[in-house]
């Protein structure tokens, strides 16, 4: 069996906390957006609980987990939770993953913005910009 | 062991998280298993967050108690004061009867 799970870490060695606030890119928000919609805060039907959400997360490989940033985490977690509930399949999923990959921008040869104006756009949609 | 549903514990109770290693979805941190504290409050029932996890209604609600441990039993050479504590909200189906 398995004695401690990868993602319970407290009490283990761990470098110094960075303390510093940092701005959300935009589809971070949305990310955070679509999990309060899916868990029904808003009144919506309720998608998902919260612990779905924090099982998948905790079922990502350890090298994922470790390199993958919060809403990375996140939006992993609630596809699979949808996957898991039926809301679409996982053939669905990879042929819109390849829409999408098909109408970027870097597959056409085209150059993104850089990546400091994009996270100043973003900041300045979303308002404040910490939280 | 999931199916009691009043609390079985008051304050001031000395209690001792279950030591276990399942799969699934846990809420109760690894560090924390085996170790004994003390109720300091309960605080009301809720459906289980590992049935919860699995698309179930986690009914019977489970009671939950804030657990005050003391850091220097929770931590091998603590070095803080010997009256420093952690508070850990801990279910009820997670402390040995």
């Amino acid at each position: 069996m398995i004695e401690r799970s990868h993602h319970d870490m407290g009490g283990q060695p761990a470098g110094k906390v960075k303390r510093s606030e940092h701005a959300y890119d935009e589809w971070e928000l949305r990310v955070d957006a679509m999990m309060m919609l899916l868990m029904g805060v808003t009144g919506m039907d309720k998608r998902m609980t919260v612990d779905e959400l924090r099982k998948n997360i905790e079922a990502l490989p350890p090298a994922d987990y470790d390199k993958m940033g919060y809403y990375d985490r996140w939006v992993i977690s609630l596809t699979q939770t949808m996957i898991q509930r039926g809301v679409f399949t996982t053939d669905d999923l990879a042929r819109k993953l390849a829409d999408v990959e098909r109408r970027s921008p870097r597959s056409r040869g085209e150059r993104r913005p850089k990546t400091k104006a994009r996270a100043q756009a973003a900041r300045k949609r979303a308002g404040a910009g910490t939280r | 062991m999931t199916t009691s549903t009043g609390p079985l514990f008051r304050i001031g109770d000395r209690v001792r998280v279950r030591k276990a290693a399942p799969l699934g979805h846990v809420r109760t941190p690894y560090y924390i298993r085996g170790h004994a504290g003390v109720v300091e409050r309960i605080c009301g029932a809720f459906p289980n967050p590992e049935e919860l996890a699995q698309q179930r209604d986690g009914l019977p609600a489970q009671p939950l108690y804030r657990v005050r441990f003391r850091q220097r039993e929770v931590w091998p050479g603590y070095r803080g004061s010997p009256n420093d504590v952690i508070e850990l909200e801990i279910f009820q189906h997670w402390i040995e009867t």
